[in-house]
């Protein structure tokens, strides 16, 4: 058989573009992987996805009617960023195409089981974000955070930030993929910014009393710890070190 | 800055921390009206202090002047410490700037009593309104119920918090006499039964309809300091099984005493007895969802949980007619007797064998605890069976492969 190396546009869409191709042509892929990724593959057919909505909204909708869930879960494993995420998803799509309830519940098939771990990794990463973002208040009254999470999972943390802050303006900024998500009282929009290190807020920029609640919460965080009990491999456990530049309370 | 408000926090939270419940989850309070915060779904832990705890609340006392002398609280009247107060407007603004920030998931708030048990949760009933009325505060707000305070107030505080909890603190009334004289089990229990027979009705209403209005939707707890009075494991455990099922109680905390003051009514440990601890809470989650009852774990012969050893090991040493449980055919009950699988790898199991048999290579990819299961298992040829074992061998076995490994203290303060 022929080897096929899709590449596509990175897109969502131009991945469920690039499975409807590979469906219509019955061309089974050996690799799904975006422009900028490198293939040492020289002797493979090369097609070019190009993105149509139109197909991958049939491929969508179809995925959908089969399982809701499911699918929303094939894009959480597109978020993962992990190389192997196009063929595995792909492979997962032939599952449901075939018995759509085996592709969440027979742990002994390896793709299924995989995705099951990359879900994972995916909810503990946003549950991460849930509690590691830390607002700071600007002088203009906007509550912004940086974040530089494992996985791209802006797209999913959003909703609890709405129901949560509902009447104050926020931005939580991706400084790793850069690209971030403001609230502004009605509805949430993805934005870039200019500014070369979002990063680093200059203190003229921030609401009068910005210091002072950081100052009261590291002094909360410091005083309810018990000396006694001191554990710093479970704290560092939950708490990796990577995370810590946008702790307040560990700088 | 002001620094008093400063210096008062860093009292009052110290003061606060020996209360080890940080659940911030179970409620169903929903942002309505584009207020602040919303108390729904699983309760996140913002950050873990040093000790490895979770941070999940600003947890403080309003004040640490306290009448009682309890010998095992670091607030008690006798002790030599600094005392101070909140005023109710400074708890609040601390407690809608650390959640507009992301730091907290609410308040966790208790207090020493000052004059008597009905001003001092009147004080704490009245922050947890003006949250709720006049900030439009829809996060989590745990309220400790002083003992003694009259029903009218503990109603009140029910329509206002997420979870209450009045603690135990001794786990007999005996001890709880001998190293806090003015305190008494009745004290304790009114306000628990109070509580639990509303919360039954808050629960009977809500399937009527659905716009009841809440009432401690998150349910209550309370707390037993170990390691301070001699009780038994086994004591304490039928304990917490009787305040489960009889009160309803959503969670039973247990603190390692930490010794606090040199008060000669309690022994003199030199280190917090955390191992006790962790198979304490090992011991009751078993019980919660595992379907462990209280005297499978212990019983009167053996009265206390075996330190070396995680006590689902000691029920499957001590009843090696249980095993082997044939993954392949056993209930799901069953399966989750087995030592090293837990409730996540005993789903995976039953699911994934409707779609064909089980073997050992799936198995161990799994996630389960395979150097501890396989000692406990058939059907997946796998020859290694408890039979073949004497319960004492396979003991040292155990001991030796997962548990010195695993010496440290384990997180199960969730």
């Amino acid at each position: 058989m022929n080897e096929t190396i899709y590449v596509y546009d990175g897109t969502f869409e131009g991945l469920l573009t690039a499975i409807f191709d590979s469906y219509e042509s019955k061309r089974r892929p050996t690799a799904i992987q975006p422009h900028d990724r490198k293939s040492p593959q020289l002797f493979a057919e090369v097609a070019d996805v190009f993105t149509d909505v139109k197909k991958a909204n049939r491929v969508a909708k179809k995925l959908e009617t089969l399982d809701k869930s499911l699918f929303k879960n094939l894009f959480r494993v597109y978020l993962s960023e992990h190389d192997e995420r196009e063929l595995l998803i792909y492979r997962i799509v032939r599952i449901m195409l075939e018995d759509s309830s085996r592709a969440k519940s027979d742990f002994r098939h390896p793709d299924i089981l995989r995705m099951k771990e990359i879900l994972k990794e995916i909810r503990r990463e946003v549950h991460r974000m849930h509690a590691f973002v830390r607002f700071q208040r600007l002088a203009d009254d906007i509550w912004f955070s940086a974040i530089e999470p494992d996985f791209d999972v802006m797209p999913l943390i959003g909703s609890h930030f709405k129901k949560r802050y509902a009447d104050q303006k926020w931005l939580i900024y991706d400084l790793h993929r850069g690209y971030g998500l403001y609230y502004d009282l009605k509805k949430t929009d993805f934005v870039e910014l200019d500014a070369k290190s979002p990063g680093n807020l200059s203190e003229d920029l921030l609401h009068h009393e910005e210091k002072d609640y950081q100052a009261l919460w590291k002094e909360y965080f410091d005083s309810v710890n018990i000396k006694a009990r001191r554990n710093m491999k479970l704290h560092i456990r939950h708490v990796p070190k990577r995370y810590w530049k946008h702790l307040f309370e560990k700088l | 800055m002001n620094e008093r408000v400063r210096e008062k926090l860093s009292i009052l939270s110290d003061a606060a921390k020996y209360d080890v419940s940080c659940a911030s989850s179970g409620s169903k309070r929903k942002n309505t009206n584009k207020g602040l915060g919303n108390a729904t779904g699983m309760g996140i832990c913002h950050s873990y202090t040093e000790d490895g705890r979770c941070v999940s609340l600003l947890k403080i006392l309003l004040t640490n002047h306290c009448i009682f002398d309890c010998a095992y609280c670091v607030s008690r009247k006798s002790n030599d410490v600094k005392r101070a107060a909140f005023t109710v407007k400074e708890v609040v603004d601390l407690t809608i700037n650390f959640y507009r920030r992301n730091y907290i998931e609410g308040l966790f708030l208790s207090s020493g009593i000052f004059k008597n048990a009905d001003f001092t949760m009147e004080r704490l009933v009245r922050i947890a309104k003006q949250l709720r009325t006049e900030h439009k505060f829809n996060g989590y707000i745990h309220l400790k119920a002083i003992p003694g305070a009259s029903e009218e107030l503990l109603h009140e505080a029910g329509l206002y918090a997420d979870r209450l909890s009045v603690n135990l603190e001794l786990p007999s009334e005996k001890s709880l006499k001998r190293i806090a004289p003015e305190k008494n089990y009745k004290e304790v229990y009114d306000p628990m039964n109070y509580l639990s027979e509303k919360i039954a009705d808050y629960k009977t209403e809500k399937r009527k309809t659905k716009s009841a209005p809440l009432f401690s939707p998150g349910g209550q707890s309370t707390q037993l300091v170990v390691g301070a009075s001699p009780e038994s494991d086994f004591h304490i455990l039928n304990l917490s099984k009787s305040l489960y099922q009889d009160q309803k109680l959503k969670r039973v905390y247990y603190s390692g005493y930490i010794p606090v003051s040199n008060d000669n009514r309690l022994p003199a440990l030199i280190n917090p007895p955390l191992q006790r601890e962790h198979r304490l809470y090992q011991a009751d989650w078993l019980m919660r969802f595992y379907g462990f009852d209280a005297n499978e774990i212990v019983d009167e012969t053996h009265p206390d949980l075996d330190l070396q050893l995680d006590p689902k090991v000691g029920w499957a040493l001590r009843n090696p007619q249980f095993f082997p449980v044939d993954v392949n055919t056993a209930p799901y009950e069953a399966i989750l007797r087995v030592p090293g699988i837990g409730v996540k790898s005993a789903m995976m199991i039953v699911k994934s064998r409707r779609h064909g048999r089980l073997r050992q290579e799936h198995l161990r990819k799994m996630g389960l605890v395979w150097k501890r299961a396989k000692y406990f298992i058939s059907g997946v040829d796998q020859g290694l069976r408890i039979n073949d074992w004497k319960p004492e061998r396979l003991r040292s076995q155990l001991i030796s492969t997962t548990v010195l490994k695993n010496q440290g203290q384990l997180n199960l303060f969730g």
